[in-house]
């Protein structure tokens, strides 16, 4: 056994037997962060506070809800908004917080890309990152489901009726997921298991990953310069600080990570108290029916893109049905991101106003992620089924073009 | 030294063959729990009175949770091979769930259309526009002289499924 001498604090006691000095070292103090980053680089602790905001308040949601289809409604629309003090509160923080982490998901997703975040070395921060969006999206699907509104349902129907594309077992996959023929009260509390437990851990274990994934390539930076940490990191403990192109994580650079959070914070409770409804579709206030399908579904804006891309192609091309064309293209549009480290053929890691092709292309691949999300909401009917086609087209053929449109700024620049 | 060795592998094969015995049954039992249950399975049948439907106007009544539609067809509505005809009468008996996602259709006038995705059924169930790959599914049912039981295999449903599947 290690040697234990009388401790003169609790610090130090603990010191002797979990050896807190080092740890905080390599986790805190002594965990280098580029100086030359700007704003985008605080979205990761602004993701983590608001995954602890979401697993709280859903605790606190979590003690008055009741998964059985007949009082999951009035357990959150009676329950927790009119009977529990301050249950409104805790639902609007959970349900606004579960449309914000999206948003900041996605800036963080575009910011890797900008900036090549994704490429040489850092493959698997930007995989493990990815696995994140999909467990979230998963998370936010099931969570939506919980209180048994018509949107709940019918989303629920929805998404499952997809696994019906999958070959020959289809029909029985999707019975088998619902563990009945309809959406009913057994689907209902096994995505409650999926969205409390479940899930969570996993998404729990992939943070875990992900911050592990930085460790040992480092956080890029704005011009994608390859800094030697340990050269730069001397600099700095030797008291070079102006010289150095490094700062520790603690306290220094989290110090802005907090400015940013704070206003994050000041918008998002904006949004609590003033703007809820944002996150609350009216169609969900009506109890689910499985006799009446509302007028129009629609999934939470952070799936549009998606959405629009799967009911984009809305005709038979020869013998392939619409509907497979369209369950191809949603597979795709999910997948497609994982391989982005392996699309961009360019071997320099450089933020994209330095690559004139690639460019054009994010510009591009933003605007029509915008026009998927916006017709994804709209009828799919006329104008806007040839609108959502040609987009969901583009979408695809864009990441057809990435390998050449990379391949080519890297002949242009010489390398 | 080596003989050790041989024994610590027999031993690790030993519980890799264990392990995967049990791994492979508490799949087949993690499976089962999510099948549905026998209350669910055994849901019964539903009787539906077809004397007193009006011509060109379905109805739907709920079978194992789904909606089920029934139209009395009119004369001027086309003929098909999948209609259910009792006497003089032509009926359209589907699952009302859009064959894309399974959203209900509505009727309108003289078609199904679907709010979901755009997707549109005539009045025999057949998919005219839209993302929908098959026309409306075929519940089984029997004929009992002006009933029609759902849930049940009788030879007009033989028949109609016959038809379909060589469609």
């Amino acid at each position: 056994m290690a040697k234990f001498e009388k401790a003169n604090s609790v610090g130090e006691w603990l010191d002797q037997r979990l050896n807190t000095t080092a740890l905080t070292k390599v986790l805190m103090t002594e965990y280098w962060i580029p100086k030359d980053i700007n704003f985008l680089w605080a979205m990761g602790v602004l993701l983590a506070v608001t995954f602890k905001i979401l697993v709280i308040s859903g605790l606190f949601l979590m003690m008055y809800y009741k998964p059985d289809v007949a009082l999951a409604f009035d357990s959150v629309n009676y329950t927790i908004m009119q009977e529990v003090a301050y249950g409104w509160l805790f639902r609007h923080m959970h349900g606004v917080a579960a449309s914000v982490v999206f948003l900041i998901i996605y800036i963080h997703m575009f910011t890797g890309i900008y900036y090549g975040s994704y490429k040489q070395g850092r493959e698997m921060i930007w995989i493990s990152g990815m696995l994140l969006f999909m467990t979230f999206s998963a998370a936010g699907f099931s969570g939506y489901m919980l209180p048994w509104g018509q949107m709940s349902y019918w989303a629920a129907m929805v998404i499952t009726n997809l696994f019906g594309g999958v070959p020959v077992i289809g029909d029985a996959l999707v019975v088998w997921i619902r563990g009945d023929f309809n959406v009913a009260d057994a689907t209902l509390t096994r995505f409650f298991m999926l969205h409390v437990f479940l899930l969570p851990i996993v998404i729990m274990g992939i943070i875990g990953l992900h911050f592990y994934t930085l460790r040992i390539p480092h956080v890029n930076n704005q011009e994608g310069a390859d800094i030697d940490y340990d050269a730069e990191a001397e600099k700095y403990l030797a008291g070079n600080k102006k010289e150095a192109k490094v700062i520790p994580f603690w306290p220094i650079f989290i110090s802005k990570d907090f400015a940013i959070l704070g206003i994050f914070l000041i918008f998002y409770f904006y949004l609590v108290f003033f703007h809820y409804n944002f996150a609350m579709d009216p169609v969900n206030f009506d109890p689910a029916d499985a006799m009446v399908t509302p007028a129009h579904i629609y999934p939470e804006w952070y799936f549009l893109w998606s959405y629009e891309v799967l009911r984009g192609f809305f005709f038979d091309v020869g013998p392939v049905k619409a509907f497979d064309i369209g369950l191809m293209a949603f597979g795709f549009a999910n997948v497609i991101f994982l391989v982005l480290p392996w699309l961009d053929r360019d071997p320099a890691i450089l933020p994209a106003h330095k690559r004139p092709g690639f460019r054009v292309w994010f510009w591009i691949l933003m605007v029509d992620l915008i026009v998927l999300t916006v017709y994804g909401k709209l009828p799919p009917t006329g104008i806007n089924a040839w609108v959502g086609f040609a987009s969901a087209s583009v979408f695809i053929l864009l990441f057809v073009a990435l390998p050449f449109i990379t391949k080519a700024d890297a002949k242009k620049r010489g390398a | 030294m080596s003989n050790e060795t041989n024994r610590r592998d027999f031993l690790g094969y030993t519980f890799a063959a264990v392990a995967a015995v049990g791994g492979a049954a508490s799949l087949v039992g993690m499976k089962q729990v999510w099948d549905p249950l026998p209350s669910v399975l055994a849901s019964g049948f539903t009787n539906v009175e077809l004397n007193g439907l009006k011509a060109g106007e379905p109805i739907t009544v709920m079978w194992r949770g789904k909606p089920i539609f029934v139209l009395k067809k009119t004369a001027d509505m086309e003929k098909s091979d999948r209609d259910l005809i009792i006497g003089e009468d032509r009926y359209t008996v589907a699952i009302g769930l859009c064959t894309h996602l399974g959203c209900i259709p509505a009727w309108k006038k003289t078609q199904w259309k679907c709010a979901c995705h755009g997707g549109e059924f005539d009045a025999s169930g057949k998919q005219t526009f839209g993302p929908p790959p098959r026309p409306l599914d075929l519940p089984p049912f029997a004929v009992q002289g002006s009933q029609l039981v759902l849930g049940e295999e009788g030879p007009e449903y033989k028949k109609i499924a016959a038809a379909m599947a060589t469609a």
